[in-house]
């Protein structure tokens, strides 16, 4: 009853001078509408940038790495078990690189709740030849399917399907850049040569373009099965497992475990690409403060609006006070108008950088490094519209609370002797 | 037994800027159930400072203030309020009505803040006051659309509004014509004696002085 009287009275007062607390209310809404939209675009941006890698990039990668042995024969002869053995010139092995018992790993990563999916991949240095000029490049094999579900390959896939990868025989899809070399298009048939000397005619059936030019270049994908046979090994022959995972927090741990379990070296993504986060994290900083340094702007104005209200009415203030308002009243009366301008204004400016954001959203934004992207990215995080109106209720509340002291401090007895 | 609504022992008040002067000293009175008492004197003789400390609302006096027998604290502010809403009318040479509502609202407001009776039944008690003093047809005007004489009228009946104990008037006439002036103290006296409304009002004006019941007068921070 006496918070719905003090509503009401702050209501009056501030619909008394419904000219100022609409300038205050544009205040706190043009800095949510800026913050909103520039947080929204930024971020936008930010999973972009991130998405270039980290969406084709696998939280865990299986294989066997190029390196030495860590059992040298002197670890397992008797006599030299104990004391520290310095062992000189050690060479890498040279192992194979297929991973061991590979369909029995798969066969427990299917059962392993963590992972979402994963996709066999094995990769071959090839030649392209093109009359009398030979090209470097990658043949990866993968499983378009898997691949495309979990690490979005048929989004780079810009002409051609990627699913005919494992429709058609002896097929492949090449990177812009090594397609426009070879000066092929979609149905025609290029030659590779393998490191061994054997040729292949493959089929082109699609082209992609990653956005990384010196990756389309010299890359080129075909299927597993394909893969293999240009390399003449049997069916179970990969040398890498790519994991998606439900967490890709928990990507360094289970990477861990299975370097343990399987006996295998394991990468995860934080591991192979910390540079993103760190990227990404300060372009957040900077939105945030930019955007906080607008609103602490914004309630400096309803900090100024409210002492000038606070002087014009000491008359009543005082009468407020003579007739029995205590202090206390007069301060919840003044902080109910600050947060009342806060929470219209930063209200409105939700709505408002929703639609600036949407606006920006249609804004066509065409890059030839980014095939997916047709207009400027914006992510619709209901967290910035949450950090928004919490935002603006606080710095109304503090910019508020000091005039709003200030009024409750007022001695009536001086007001009312003065005249 | 006793009814005595209003009581001051041996106050002594001080101001302290910019040199310590004593303002009063040793001022002992009290004032009955249905009294109405004038406190004369000069300019600067003290009698608006006693109004205030009485009224609560200034606490830097040493001495005693009883109002209906209990004493008032000195430090919570939040009480005194309190008690000035629910057991003293104030009316100021200078009206101040809310300009922000209308006079049926500027009655109501310590009304709704005593929040003693319902929205309603205060609205019906703010509009009977207005018919007491005659200016019922004024409660839907807004307080700066109304004459002088008409808006300390109002501030009368919001003196009222939560029946006080006591009315305390700081020179109410003091900004108003022959006219108005009479009608004002008219009311005050058909208060007192219709209602038996007790009456504190601080006035120079001789001829209202004389009217009233009793009159205190005071000189250089004394009464006499």
């Amino acid at each position: 009853m006496n918070k719905k009287l003090l509503i009401d009275i702050a209501r009056s007062l501030l619909l008394a001078r419904w000219k100022q607390t609409l300038v205050a209310a544009i205040g706190v809404t043009f800095s949510i509408t800026m913050f909103i939209t520039l947080l929204s675009f930024m971020s936008g941006l930010n999973d972009l940038l991130d998405g270039l890698i980290l969406n084709r990039t696998p939280h865990i990668k299986l294989f066997n790495d190029i390196k030495p042995n860590l059992n040298q024969p002197i670890k397992i002869a008797a006599d030299y078990q104990s004391g520290h053995h310095f062992i000189e010139s050690i060479k890498s092995d040279a192992n194979r690189q297929a991973i061991y018992n590979s369909a029995a790993i798969m066969e427990a990563l299917k059962k392993d709740k963590r992972v979402l999916g994963f996709s066999p991949k094995l990769t071959a240095q090839v030649f392209f030849n093109d009359g009398n000029i030979d090209i470097t490049g990658s043949m990866s094999g993968i499983n378009p399917v898997e691949e495309s579900k979990l690490f979005h390959f048929d989004e780079y896939v810009t002409s051609g399907n990627s699913a005919d990868l494992t429709k058609v025989s002896n097929s492949i899809i090449l990177g812009k850049g090594l397609a426009g070399k070879l000066l092929v298009q979609i149905g025609d048939v290029v030659q590779v040569t393998t490191s061994k000397g054997e040729r292949f005619q493959l089929k082109v059936v699609g082209i992609f373009q990653s956005g990384i030019k010196d990756f389309d270049d010299v890359q080129s994908y075909a299927s597993v099965n394909t893969v293999q046979k240009i390399l003449s090994q049997p069916s179970n022959y990969i040398t890498a497992i790519q994991i998606k995972l439900f967490d890709i927090k928990l990507a360094p741990a289970v990477a861990k475990e299975y370097e343990q379990v399987y006996q295998i070296d394991a990468e995860d993504v934080q591991t192979a690409n910390s540079q993103f986060e760190t990227g990404s994290s300060i372009r957040t900083l900077i939105s945030y403060s930019v955007g906080i340094t607008l609103l602490i702007v914004a309630g400096f104005g309803i900090y100024n609006i409210l002492n000038m209200m606070i002087f014009e009415k000491m008359d009543s203030i005082a009468i407020l006070k003579a007739t029995g308002f205590s202090g206390r009243d007069v301060k919840n009366i003044f902080i109910y108008i600050a947060v009342s301008i806060g929470i219209f204004g930063g209200l409105v400016g939700l709505l408002l950088g929703f639609g600036l954001s949407a606006t920006i959203d249609q804004i066509p934004f065409n890059t030839p490094s980014l095939p997916t992207i047709k207009t400027y990215p914006i992510n619709y995080n209901p967290k910035f519209y949450m950090i928004g109106i919490v935002f603006s209720f606080i710095t109304t509340y503090f910019a508020g609370w000091f005039p709003a002291r200030k009024a409750s401090k007022i001695d009536p007895v001086v007001i009312i002797r003065g005249k | 037994m006793s009814n005595t609504i209003l009581e001051a022992k041996h106050i002594n008040k001080y101001f302290h800027d910019p040199i310590r002067v004593q303002v009063l000293s040793d001022i002992n009175f009290s004032i009955n159930k249905g009294e109405f008492v004038s406190l004369t004197g000069k300019s600067g003789c003290g009698k608006s400072t006693l109004l205030y400390l009485l009224s609560t609302m200034d606490t830097d006096y040493d001495g005693q203030i009883l109002i209906d027998q209990e004493e008032m604290p000195k430090k919570e502010e939040a009480y005194l309020a309190k008690i000035r809403n629910e057991k003293i009318g104030f009316v100021f040479q200078f009206h101040y009505l809310l300009n922000e509502f209308n006079v049926l609202k500027n009655v109501m407001l310590p009304g709704l803040k005593l929040n003693k009776y319902s929205n309603e039944e205060v609205e019906h008690r703010a509009m009977e006051k207005l018919r007491i003093l005659g200016i019922e047809q004024l409660a839907l005007k807004k307080a700066n659309h109304i004459s002088g004489g008409e808006k300390q009228r109002v501030a009368i009946a919001r003196a009222l509004i939560n029946d006080p104990h006591i009315i305390m008037g700081d020179e109410p006439t003091g900004n108003l014509d022959k006219k108005n002036s009479d009608m004002v103290f008219d009311i005050f006296s058909r208060l007192s004696d219709e209602l038996q409304q007790t009456l504190l009002i601080v006035t120079h004006d001789p001829s209202f002085a004389e009217r009233t019941h009793r009159t205190i007068h005071m000189e250089d921070g004394r009464i006499l």
